[in-house]
């Protein structure tokens, strides 16, 4: 901070003065230099949290309540409901939105709210190594203050804890430089008020200048992204109508399962994981009073024997007492740490999406042809936990001959900005997608109707920013995501290789038909014989080998008898075709090769549509061979 | 095929004029190769059970090709790959063989010839109903035309085929081609062009003075010679292939060899590919080694380029061009093959090329003189008889 307060404090550099003579003294300079509230730092630089522009302000503010919503109802075991609103307040000005963030959570009890919405750097996971959406205690906050600043309109909170209890509306204005809040007004509402169905739940609305804009990093994205990776949790948004549009649009991202995501536990810091420095604060403020006591309570994955050959490697005793340590103590004991073998910290405390709920989520965002999934078992970076999940969903509505998108997130938490800079980007780029079948161009994201998927859960996830929008690169994460990829990739290779062969089998089983015309006349031209009967006798040759070709291959074109690897792995979905199988037992389906000679290659799903649609056949009934009489009566233009 | 034709109507057409194309016996023969060959395909999908249709053809491929030490030339083996109709990686194959067939056959009951590229279009047609063409390239066509030929057992200009024209000849010859006496002394600096099919049915020798036949590699070397009037002052014939010699070159070549007595003389470049030309000449090639029996002449000799002329005829160190990665394997392949490998001289030229690290073109021969070739290098080599046989 002291070299912020220097920033602040230097004249203009073109002043004239004598020779000799100092610019500034320490004394004048001191009279100047004084504490800086971290509101007014972040009040200055607000797009260290994600405030840059319009924009990006409006879908920050809605990201931070949306995150604290979600983890309040985990917390407090709720499905979480979210109602989500943006209005364009067009009368105030072009850019002048009100953003509404409401959750069905435990409230929060009427003393707290001035703190948890008024202060930034206040919070309950700060101070902790649990997996949650927030971490620093900025976010809520921050957005208020930007909205006051932009707007000079107050935030507005209405929480309420129970349905037996009355709802307090709070309005709030931050002072940056005490980072206090100011209560403006306050109203208490009767308990049967109409906000929280569920009686309990926390509203939040502020102002803001912002644009609201659809396409990439927008608010629809994250809402989408959110609901992808909580599939737990249901999702209301309103959005301002757009030209055309008769009034506010409203979009639902219903429930997809029904479990809340499994309870997430704190966990001590891991001896491995911290500096000399954080070691020496812990040793003064720790409860404990001997070392072994202070190495057991204070970090995961001691006990009392591994304590104790610490300490003594340290030079010192299990029970030296913990004041007495002084700075050389704690650097001996820092690098007896480092040295000493410990078990890798507890992974209870990680709570994965899960490979089932992810596919649900992949499906239901996205409607892609595949999903595959994969979830890392976990794995600690600098003494934090971490697990990664990932899946890549190919085809369907997917844009093809594009780079693939990634979509980023973190505990959770959609991450829609500085996609180069983050970790997932980097372990996307180094995978060799052309190994799995996929357009690749060198240092680039491989091309194709893709979609990739990387999630990190962590008690700790290391941003690159106070903005959280990308994860720093740490050679333990970008392994643990490549792996994961890999997984992913080798399933979308067998899925893909498949259906090229599947593709090229439904072309040969029509190579014969396709040929035997031509064959019939030059045989006519050779020996004067009429083509027609041995077109016919080819015929039938050429649909008795389609049988046989049918009869070993089931409904996707796969051999029957041989084990399908996908089939019956959980972490893999692929679309099934719509007809329905079975009509298999009269294998010469005149429609389904009529419907095929209208042009090579074309995708299967559509040949079978064709199919099904003219399902009714009758058995016995020969192609050409009838009706009009002519030799390629099957042909058409 | 919007032709189509009755046998009757067949017969009655070759009755009334003499053909101009080859003897009627020939063209009756293949005819009845083609129509044999479409019996068999009704045949077998109309009356058997499997009804599957095929055909036999011998397979064109080293291993299937044999050097006969006795008769010095390459023989085709009796290996022989089986194409079926109802097989996906043949059907489209089975069904561009039946459209040459027919085209073929067209072709000889109307006594006319078509080149490489005009049977490609002849046959070239969308098939109806799809959106996908006969043949996708002439190459597609000129390869089905080879498997016809060796599968009917009939020769290319039985066919009725013929490649493109390369080739030319001037000397002491008059022949007859097509029924036009053609005085071969009298072809001024462009020389007669030796046409595709060259056998005695096309092509019949007349007077004939020359002594031998002195074949070059290309067309830039041979005008030399000829505004030279080499063959003139050397009472021979001068020929050549532009490069690799097509059938027709090497069947003229052959034919003065065998019927006129006339001993072949081959003046090529010193590298690997000169010498493949010279083995083609001489043995036949891999490709067509059913062929070798019109083609090989086992006694044609090569006088030339040789490895040892940049030191015996002190050429400047400008001519030379360094052997690639790829020139020296198509020179340890060539020593390998057995009609070389048994070859102590030969053995010994390849040996000194690999050494010397470098190649030589023909040309390297004008940094002497501009008929240094001409009127010294070739006549030296003739009379001290020194070459590679």
């Amino acid at each position: 901070m002291t070299a912020l307060a220097a920033e602040t404090g230097t004249e203009p550099l073109t002043t004239t003065r004598k020779k000799g003579e100092r610019r500034e003294t320490a004394e004048t300079m001191a009279a100047r230099q004084r504490e800086i509230s971290v509101s007014e730092f972040f009040a200055k630089n607000r797009h260290l949290l994600g405030f840059d522009n319009p924009r990006k302000a409006l879908l920050t503010t809605i990201k931070e309540a949306v995150d604290n919503c979600l983890d309040a109802c985990e917390e407090a075991g709720i499905l979480p409901d979210l109602l989500v609103q943006i209005e364009h307040l067009k009368d105030v000005g072009e850019t002048r939105y009100r953003v509404t963030v409401q959750d069905n959570g435990p409230g929060i009890v009427r003393k707290q709210i001035e703190h948890i919405f008024g202060r930034l750097l206040y919070g309950s996971k700060f101070h902790r190594l649990k997996m949650s959406r927030g971490q620093q205690g900025i976010g809520i906050s921050a957005a208020g203050m930007y909205g006051l600043m932009t707007t000079g309109k107050p935030v507005v909170i209405i929480s309420k804890t129970a349905a037996k209890k009355p709802s307090h509306e709070v309005v709030l204005k931050m002072d940056t430089s005490k980072n206090r809040a100011e209560v403006v007004s306050e109203t208490e509402h009767p308990e049967d008020d109409h906000w929280f169905p569920d009686g309990h739940g926390t509203r939040v609305v502020i102002e803001l200048e912002g644009k609201y804009l659809k396409g990439r990093a927008s608010v629809d994205e994250y809402l989408e992204l959110t609901a992808i990776a909580n599939p737990h949790a249901r999702i209301t948004f309103i959005a301002p109508p757009q030209s055309g549009d008769a009034g506010p649009a409203r979009i639902e991202h219903p429930r997809a399962v029904e479990e809340l995501p499994a309870e997430t536990k704190e966990i001590q810091p891991h001896p491995h994981g911290i500096e000399l420095g954080i070691l020496i604060q812990m040793l003064e403020r720790t409860e404990s009073t001997t070392l072994s006591d202070f190495l057991q309570k204070d970090f995961c994955r001691v006990g009392p024997g591994t304590a104790r050959s610490i300490a003594e490697s340290a030079g010192l005793s299990a029970r030296t007492n913990v004041k007495k340590v002084g700075h050389a103590e704690a650097e001996k004991l820092y690098k007896s740490i480092q040295g000493a073998k410990i078990m890798a910290p507890p992974t209870d405390c990680l709570s994965p999406i899960g490979a089932k709920v992810l596919l649900k989520g992949l499906e239901k965002g996205l409607k892609p042809d595949f999903i595959a999934v994969s979830s890392r078992p976990p794995a600690v970076y600098r003494g934090r936990p971490f697990l990664i999940e990932a899946g890549v969903a190919f085809g369907g509505d997917l844009p093809g001959d594009e780079p693939a998108r990634v979509h980023r997130f973190a505990n959770r938490v959609p991450l829609q900005y500085q996609q180069s800079a983050c970790a997932c980007f980097k372990a996307v780029v180094e995978t060799d997608w052309k190994r799995y079948t996929l357009q690749q161009p060198r240092g680039s994201l491989p091309i194709g109707p893709l979609v990739v998927m990387i999630h990190m859960a962590s008690v700790w996830v290391p941003f690159t920013s106070e903005s959280k929008e990308a994860i720093a690169d740490y050679d333990e994460i970008r392994k643990e995501m490549r792996l994961a990829l890999q997984d992913c990739g080798r399933k979308l290779g067998i899925y893909l290789s498949r259906r090229e062969r599947m593709r090229r089998q439904g072309e040969r089983r029509h190579i014969f038909e396709r040929y035997i015309g031509e064959i019939a006349r030059a045989c006519e031209a050779i020996t004067g014989d009429p083509a027609q009967p041995l077109y016919e006798a080819l015929l039938k040759t050429a649909q008795k080998k389609t049988a046989e070709a049918d009869a070993m291959l089931d409904e996707e074109g796969r051999f029957i008898g041989k084990k399908d690897s996908l089939q019956n792995d959980d972490t893999v979905f692929m679309r099934e075709s719509s007809d329905g199988g079975g009509e298999r037992d009269d294998a010469p389906e005149p429609a389904r090769a009529a419907s095929d000679e209208d042009g090579e290659g074309k995708p299967r799903r559509k040949k079978q549509a064709g199919a099904a649609k003219e399902a009714p056949k009758k058995p016995g009934k020969k192609r050409g061979a009838g009706e009009d009489g002519g030799l390629f009566a099957g042909e058409q233009d | 095929m919007a032709k189509k034709t009755t046998k009757a109507a067949t017969t009655a057409a070759t009755a009334e004029a003499p053909r101009r194309r080859g003897s009627k016996a020939t063209a009756d023969a293949t005819l009845l190769r083609i129509a044999q060959l479409g019996q068999h395909v009704r045949k077998v999908a109309m009356h058997t059970k499997e009804g599957d249709p095929s055909v036999e053809i011998p397979s064109r491929t080293l291993s299937n090709t044999r050097f006969n030490a006795k008769k010095r030339t390459l023989e085709m083996g009796d290996a022989t790959q089986t194409r079926n109709l109802f097989n996906v990686g043949q059907a489209r194959k089975f069904m561009q063989m039946m459209l040459q067939a027919a085209a073929s056959k067209d072709l000889i009951q109307q006594d006319k010839t078509l080149s490489l590229r005009g049977m490609y279009y002849r046959s070239l047609h969308t098939i109806p109903g799809t959106k996908e063409k006969t043949f996708d390239d002439q190459s597609e066509s000129d390869a089905i035309l080879e498997d016809l030929e060796v599968g009917l057992g009939a020769m290319r200009e039985e066919l009725h085929v013929f490649a493109k024209k390369r080739g030319t000849m001037v000397g002491n010859i008059t022949i007859t081609d097509s029924g036009d006496e053609i005085d071969c002394r009298r072809m001024g600096s462009g020389g007669y062009a030796i046409p595709s099919i060259c056998e005695p049915d096309v092509i019949r020798f007349g007077r004939c003075d020359a002594k031998f036949v002195l074949h070059v590699e290309k067309d830039t070397v041979w005008s030399r010679f000829n505004e030279d009037k080499f063959w003139q002052k050397h009472n021979c014939i001068l020929t050549e292939g532009s490069g690799q010699p097509p059938r027709g070159v090497r069947r003229l070549l052959q034919r003065l060899n065998q019927e006129l007595g006339l001993p072949i003389y081959c003046l090529l470049d010193c590298d690997p590919w000169g010498h493949y030309i010279y083995s083609v000449i001489k043995q036949g090639s891999i490709n067509l080694a059913y062929e070798s029996q019109r083609m090989a002449i086992p006694d044609a000799k090569f006088i030339g380029i040789r490895a040892e002329d940049y030191r015996r005829c002190e050429l400047p160190p400008e001519v030379r061009i360094e052997l690639n990665d790829k020139d020296t394997a198509r020179a340890k392949q060539i020593a390998a093959y057995p009609w070389f490998e048994r070859n102590r001289a030969w053995q010994k030229e390849i040996d000194l090329l690999l050494r010397n690290g470098f190649k030589m073109e023909v040309e390297s021969l004008i940094t002497k003189d501009i008929s240094y070739v001409t009127e010294t290098y070739v006549p030296a080599r003739l009379k001290a008889r020194d070459w590679l046989d």
